[in-house]
């Protein structure tokens, strides 16, 4: 089982460090990252395997959502199968 | 790795242009609840659709955190409370639309359909009795949804139904005056009625469904004039092809989320109904994606055959998506839910002609429009006539949902909130159709009804 987390907003120090501090925290295991910034505009996509979390999928978006209120940006925290059935065919 | 473009435009979708699923509906077969006493017949169907609503609403809320797409309604459809009522020896079948609204109260969900009457052919015991008793019904619950089913392209157009219907509407709506008359916001009559329908008013479980099925409605307005908005200058072929694709997305995602709710409560997983239902939000219209296609404003001439290419795409984008699409599928006109439908109906180029020579080519019929409060009951009756009339010769659902709104005349508004929105009062052709419709009867099918 693997997730999305996705982190859109004004660029600044240690969000790449912040985001994947509770990731490790839940037991989030990062599998690839792609991060750039374009203007001032940070944009980074995350895939977790979330299949040794030691918490609910709903606790680790939760706390997603409230580090990206805290530090001013969007975080989305969405099961990969939205975008696989979405996307491919 | 998954593509970041295509990320992103998930997210962009859902945040920005109001993607959403509009409802998980829960079908319930009340068959085995039949009983001739009315009360014990009311308490197993409390009992049977608590049992199993009882993790819908939860299982909702969990599919919609782990995909991060909102479900909007959590809604319950049952067997036409008619079939109940035929059983029972006397009694009042308002006892039943109280017994589905405490089930909808402990289930948490948004809305239950199912006080129905099928009566395309003509009305057997208990059909008549439910039919008189709706307004009451509509007037004492809240959650609560009635439909009835009054023609059919294989039976015909039940007349006398039809007469009594306009005065049913009228009732419903003098009895919650006090309310914004919305007591027939919740009601419809239809034609060609699916029986897996998932959406209000018109969902109710058919004879030929299972037990217990869950069915998904789709919605995404927004995003397929989104997506055309990019291509100001693309051709007919090229708009269509774009709102294929769009709605190919937008019908996977309401696959996924169906097979994953059915899975979770472990009930078969029956339809997905890809259609395009607005709400009054800024960007979730209906009428707009026609504007966005190149009409100054939605019901001046050319609105029928946008909306027809435009229905016509999303099922070609939306069968692929699924394997099994059904409902009403197709792009819904409901006036006082879009935004840019209440608004052309409030300058006056939407016109109650030009919404039904629309409801020709969609997915509906005359959905939510609200009528002047003095229209008199054989005026209601003739609107619904005309609209079976177009179900019935062109082979589709057609249905109406019109609002009398009491003590208010054309120009003035009801105030609906909520997804219903608000309406406001379109003008009526003011000659009588009296005679035609107290002469009663069953308007034959046509011609080609007999394919056998």
């Amino acid at each position: 089982m693997r997730a999305v987390i996705t982190v859109i907003g004004k660029d600044n120090v240690g969000i790449l460090h912040r985001v994947s501090g509770i990731c490790a925290e839940y037991r989030a295991n990062v599998i690839e990252v792609t991060q750039s910034v374009l203007q001032d505009m940070f944009a980074m996509i995350m895939l977790v395997d979330i299949s040794a979390l030691n918490t609910d999928f709903a606790v680790l978006s939760d706390r997603m959502n409230q580090l990206g209120q805290e530090l001013g940006l969007s975080i989305h925290t969405m099961h990969e199968d939205i975008f696989n059935s979405m996307h491919r065919i | 790795m998954l593509n970041v473009y295509d990320i992103l435009e998930t997210i962009r979708m859902i945040q920005d242009e109001c993607l959403d699923i509009r409802t998980i509906t829960m079908g319930i077969s009340l068959l085995d609840c039949i009983d001739p006493d009315i009360d014990r017949a009311c308490e197993k169907v409390y009992e049977k659709i608590t049992t199993r609503a009882k993790n819908l609403v939860s299982v909702g809320q969990q599919i919609e955190t782990e995909y991060g797409i909102p479900i909007i309604n959590k809604r319950i459809s049952v067997t036409p409370i008619a079939m109940l009522c035929g059983a029972c020896k006397g009694g009042d079948p308002v006892k039943f639309a109280k017994a589905l609204q405490k089930a909808a109260d402990a289930c948490g969900v948004n809305f239950i359909g199912g006080y129905s009457a099928l009566v395309q052919k003509g009305f057997s015991a208990g059909d008549l009795e439910l039919i008189r008793s709706i307004p009451e019904a509509l007037d004492v619950t809240t959650n609560l949804c009635s439909s009835v089913n009054v023609g059919s392209s294989k039976a015909g157009i039940n007349m006398d139904a039809v007469a009594l219907m306009g005065g049913i509407i009228r009732q419903s709506a003098e009895l919650t005056a006090d309310r914004q008359c919305v007591g027939p916001s919740k009601l419809v009559v239809l034609c060609n009625a699916p029986e897996d329908n998932p959406f209000m008013a018109g969902a109710f479980h058919g004879v030929g469904e299972p037990d217990c099925v869950i069915n998904v409605g789709v919605s995404g307005p927004g995003v397929v004039r989104a997506a055309l908005s990019k291509y100001p200058d693309a051709s007919i072929n090229e708009i269509a092809d774009i709102i294929k694709k769009t709605a190919f997305k937008i019908t996977r995602m309401g696959q996924l989320v169906g097979a994953r709710a059915s899975k979770m409560l472990d009930v078969p997983f029956g339809i997905v109904d890809l259609s395009l239902a607005p709400t009054p939000a800024v960007g979730d219209s209906v009428a707009h994606i026609l504007e966005e296609i190149g009409l100054e404003c939605c019901g001046t001439h050319g609105t029928t055959a946008a909306l027809a290419l435009l229905n016509d795409a999303v099922k070609k984008g939306g069968v692929m998506a699924s394997s099994n699409v059904g409902g009403l599928s197709g792009a819904f006109i409901p006036v006082s839910e879009d935004a840019g439908m209440i608004a052309a109906a409030e300058n006056g180029t939407l016109r109650l002609e030009k919404l039904e020579a629309m409801t020709a080519v969609c997915s509906v019929g005359l959905d939510m429009v609200v009528v002047p409060g003095d229209t008199p009951a054989e005026t209601i009756s003739a609107i619904i006539a005309d609209e079976a009339a177009i179900g019935m010769v062109n082979n589709k659902t057609t249905a109406v949902r019109l609002i009398p709104a009491i003590g208010k005349k054309e120009g003035e508004i009801l105030e609906f909130g909520g997804l219903f929105g608000s309406g406001p009062i379109m003008q009526i052709n003011r000659k009588s159709p009296a005679k035609f419709i107290s002469r009663g009867g069953r308007i034959p099918a046509p011609m080609h009804s007999i394919k056998n």
